[in-house]
């Protein structure tokens, strides 16, 4: 049967969402409904909306406990929050934003959008998808847990030791922070793997390597990222998290234990994650902004030589964070040529939007404005970067307001602004409906001003000597006017994204009808239905370039690309699997159904971790049984998978 | 204040804080040695040039957004496409230039970063911190033992004369931080970081922890007092000088309650106080400050800051409610003659 199943000449046949064969697929590929659909469901559209929609709620916490933080620093000997309020607050806010918001918003779009935009029908491995989403809930939740109770982390998202320690910080705060990290790396990780072998193996058919969408590069590019610097930092919690609670004298130094091993660790880490959640939003513009320039990208192949560029580079540049470590010059001059040499690929990037736009004839929609308005933030944030990297003149830079107007141009302007033009340009695919453009050019405006207004003074609170990370500053030393102008700038920015949120509440009911391609775009997300039905694709399609849908509009070649014409794949859950750089067909892949097990073994695995937070060593044993069973279930071989032979 | 009376000075900051840096004691746009001079110099100019770029790059932008821009999006007809091919002059002159200026930032912040980790000549005088939190212990160090001592928070060096600073933490990391004078060093517990200061004027010149180091963090300042060669030598005598005995009963009963209470953790030259926890107080009012930088140094502030340190800085180890009443006011009028 394995032979027959997967190896066997599939049909090809004509088709669309109104077919009669259609029916046939939508019975293999619909869940069960009701509350244990929910619980249950593998939809790679449905994880795509939870990770939006779970992320979007940690944006809104994050930008809550910025708000409160604000406040405390309008004026000089502000005394809304206590010294320790303080410290908890910008450090659940840095951590939510960088690791509960900015990741997993990206891996919302990737979620929901790879299948489509690669003509597939689902993730590679839809169980494993199912349970990143939860691990990443499980641990945003266990981050949190202990926040009502005043012992949230509070040593920043960089959690220098020996701050950190036991002898310092003997709460449980530290401890939150460490295994929770430790948990959410399990997440990232699974999810990293899933993206790599659909990126490899589930391309339509005719998608090679160099036809994929920027999106996919951007997130391709971060997920081997992600898997090579996460290990660094999961690590290095491990190893924090035994030094506190088992007497591991790893960054103990009475014992020959260095913090500086600490720094390492976390930076190789954290500068890589920071391109982890930036390359897939250039992903974002540089495939939406050729729908509104009406042209394609210019440049497709070095834009997507870059991305790839800037990450590999991205390994190379951590000790940028440590230049007022004390290392040697020599190895500081290293660090410092390698980030600025990331000048080059950005360059790339930014020159090619440009371009797009010069060459191409723009439609000022609410997205394309989001997306041009980008552009110059990233510029922003790049140079301000660039000056960073200079080893003498980050050694004023580093610690102060500079790196904190640097850090929210990078974040906000090259995350939140793509985020949210990438939420206008597919909302029409996700729900059917457009958002309203009159308030989402308002939107862009209120965003763009109170962003400006807000953070480009902190630029100048860092050169007048505003150190990071102090809950008050006495009178006298000229920061507090220009800290008012940040804060009144940075609510007008809370306004603007209030006034999205309401769009897409309101959207979701009352939006103008979308068709399948309102915006007349070029991928093969636009072929299908708004919202495309369950099964993505009523044939598999075949593509012929990178732009499917443009192809008799730009005139190149004689191959055409196919959206109505291809694989029908109706036996049972199923899709193509095409080999790795040309997308050749090459097996037909058995896709699971709905399962309990993804939810079941992150459960379980939430449990270890409380166990542990705890002490509770009889939670941390059962858990461990759970572990065992779920995975037992996980990996049962089922027949409707060809695992069995008959 | 209100939001209508900082405003306007807050444009007015804005507009000046290039020229005017009395405002701004921590502003490093303008710098006082050579320590932080050639720093300085490659900031202004990298700035400078972000600043171009910045600007160069809005014009293309805005050229590029209103050069054709499509008028409406039609609901039903499909648009216009551009052909594939074009613009890729803008990639290869973009990122040409964008190398070339990249190249000449670079040999300037390497000559930069070789003139600025190593002091011109060597310095004559060492000066070892300690940070802890949230304070700076300083131990004047000299060839000759007789002329070394121990002070807290207020750094005098002789203008003109390169310092040398050698950095310890006995608890957690720190950050040394001087704008007007230098790039900063961090002080890492395991580790001797050195670094070094000169200044070219007489002056007062702010410091602060720049690396976050527990909750008052915000509270850990200090002051580099630039003075001349023949004041810093008058300074050091004063230092080295013991306090002298207590003179009026208040006095003495000050010192007794003094030697009762506080004795444990801070020193005071001269008595039997020999306390190494805290900062030691020799000369307590010869400085400016008090408790790191947070309060001026006023009988008034010392008696509240004895009082009651921990609602001006939660969580110092110096602990509330040790002396009171005419206890309090004895130990004041005591600490009043450490001159």
């Amino acid at each position: 049967m394995t032979e027959v199943e997967t190896f066997r000449a599939p049909l090809v046949a004509r088709a669309t969402d109104r077919s009669r064969s259609s029916q046939i697929l939508e019975q293999n590929w619909k869940g069960p409904g009701g509350i244990a659909g929910w619980l249950s469901t593998v939809d790679h559209k449905e994880i795509g909306k939870r990770y939006l929609v779970t992320a979007f709620l940690f944006l809104l916490i994050g930008g809550i406990e910025a708000a409160v933080m604000r406040a405390q620093l309008t004026q000089p000997n502000e005394h809304l929050l206590t010294a320790e309020q303080y410290s908890q607050l910008f450090t659940m806010h840095g951590v939510t934003m960088i690791f509960l918001y900015a990741l997993p918003v990206l891996s919302g779009f990737s979620n929901y959008l790879w299948p489509l935009l690669l003509g597939s029908r689902d993730m590679a491995f839809p169980r494993l998808n199912a349970f990143s989403y939860w691990v990443f809930l499980f641990a945003g939740i266990f981050l949190y847990v202990s926040f009502p109770l005043g012992a949230a982390p509070d040593d920043g998202w960089f959690n220098y030791v020996p701050y950190a320690s036991r002898a310092y910080n003997p709460g449980i705060n530290i401890d939150v922070y460490a295994l929770g990290m430790v948990l959410l790396g399990i997440s990232t990780t699974v999810g990293s793997i899933n993206f790599i072998v659909t990126l490899l193996r589930l391309r339509a058919p005719g998608m090679s390597i160099n036809r994929v969408p920027i999106l996919i590069w951007g997130t391709l590019t971060a997920s081997v990222g992600n898997l090579l610097a996460v290990p660094a930092v999961s690590l290095a919690f491990f190893m924090l998290w035994m030094d506190r609670q088992f007497g591991t004298h790893f960054f103990d130094v009475s014992a020959g234990g260095q913090p500086l091993l600490w720094e390492h660790l976390f930076w190789m880490f954290g500068h890589p994650w920071v391109y982890a959640i930036v390359l897939p939003a250039m992903g974002i513009v540089s495939d939406g902004l050729p729908t509104f320039c009406r042209r394609p990208l210019v440049g497709y192949t070095p834009v997507a030589l870059s991305t790839v560029t800037a990450m590999v580079l991205g390994f190379g540049v951590w000790v940028h964070h440590m230049f007022a470590t004390g290392l040697p010059a020599i190895a500081m001059s290293y660090f410092s040529a390698t980030s600025m040499i990331i000048v080059i690929p950005s360059a790339v990037a930014v020159f090619s939007w440009i371009a797009t736009i010069w060459t191409g004839r723009p439609v000022f929609t609410s997205a394309f404005l989001f997306f041009a308005g980008f552009v110059i933030l990233f510029v922003i944030g790049g140079v301000s970067g660039f000056m960073t990297a200079a080893v003498p003149v980050d050694l004023q830079l580093t610690h102060t307001y500079f790196i904190v107007a640097h850090l929210h141009y990078t974040i906000i302007g090259i995350n939140v602004f793509p985020v949210v033009g990438g939420i206008f340009y597919w909302f029409p695919k996700f729900t059917g409906r457009l958002m309203n453009e009159t308030l989402g050019k308002w939107t862009f405006w209120v965003m763009f001003i109170g962003f400006n207004v807000g953070f480009f003074p902190m630029h100048i609170l860092g050169l007048v000597g505003m150190p990071r990370r102090i809950y008050t500053y006495p009178e006298g030393l000229g920061w507090g006017p220009l800290n008012l102008i940040v804060t009144l700038g940075s609510y007008l920015f809370a306004i603007g994204v209030l006034m999205f949120v309401v769009n897409v509440l309101v959207s979701l009911k009352r939006g103008k009808v979308a068709g399948d391609n309102p915006w007349d775009g070029p991928s093969l997300e636009w072929s299908t239905s708004s919202p495309p039905p369950v099964y993505n694709f009523a044939v598999i399609p075949t593509v012929a370039s990178r732009y499917p849908l443009w192809e008799a509009r730009l005139h190149q070649g004689d191959d055409r690309s196919s959206t109505r014409q291809g694989f029908l794949l109706d036996k049972g859950r199923e899709t193509m699997g095409t080999t790795s750089l040309d997308a050749e067909p090459d097996v037909i892949l058995k896709m699971p159904s709905d399962a309990y097990s993804p939810l079941l073994l992150a459960l379980a695995l939430a449990a270890l971790f409380v166990g542990a937070l705890l002490h509770s060593w009889w939670l941390l044993g059962a858990a461990l049984v759970v572990i065992t069973l779920a995975s037992i279930a996980w990996l049962w071989p089922q027949r409707s998978l060809s695992q069995i032979e008959t | 204040m209100s939001a209508r009376c900082t405003l306007v000075p807050s444009v007015a900051l804005l507009a000046r804080s290039a020229t005017t840096y009395a405002d701004t004691p921590m502003s490093y746009l303008h710098t006082y040695g050579p320590a932080g001079d050639p720093i300085t110099r490659l900031g202004w100019g990298l700035g400078t040039i972000s600043i171009a770029v910045i600007s160069v790059i809005a014009v293309l932008l805005l050229g590029g957004l209103f050069r054709h821009r499509t008028e409406r999006a039609s609901d039903d007809a499909q648009l216009a496409v551009g052909r594939e091919g074009g613009g890729m002059a803008w990639i290869y002159v973009g990122v040409g230039v964008s190398t070339v200026v990249l190249i000449i930032c670079m040999g300037w912040t390497l000559v930069t970063t070789a003139i600025v980790l190593h002091p011109p000549s060597t310095p004559a005088l060492t000066v070892q911190v300690v940070a802890t939190q949230w304070w700076w212990r300083l131990r004047y160090t000299s060839a000759n033992p007789s002329r070394t001592f121990t002070t807290a928070n207020e750094i005098h060096i002789p203008v003109g004369q390169p310092v040398r600073f050698e950095l310890a933490s006995v608890d957690v990391i720190h950050s040394f931080w001087v704008p007007q004078l230098s790039g900063k060093m961090d002080v890492i517990p395991g580790q001797t970081n050195v670094t070094w200061l000169e200044a070219d004027k007489p002056g007062v010149y702010r410091g602060q922890c720049a690396v976050f180091c527990g909750a008052e963090h915000a509270r850990m300042a200090l002051e580099v007092i630039a003075d001349t060669p023949v004041d810093f030598r008058a300074w050091q005598d004063d230092q080295l000088r013991e306090d002298p005995p207590p003179g009026s009963v208040t006095v003495r009963a000050g010192q007794r309650v003094f030697q009762a209470h506080c004795a444990a953790c801070h020193a005071i030259r001269g008595s039997d106080a020999a306390g190494i926890v805290g900062p030691d107080l020799s000369h307590l009012m010869s400085r400016r400050t008090l408790a790191a930088g947070s309060l001026p140094n006023t009988p008034g502030n010392l008696a509240g800051w004895i009082a009651d340190p921990q609602s001006l800085k939660p969580g110092a180890q110096m602990p509330d409610h040790l002396v009171s009443g005419p206890d309090l006011t004895a130990v004041v009028e005591y600490l009043n003659t450490l001159q």
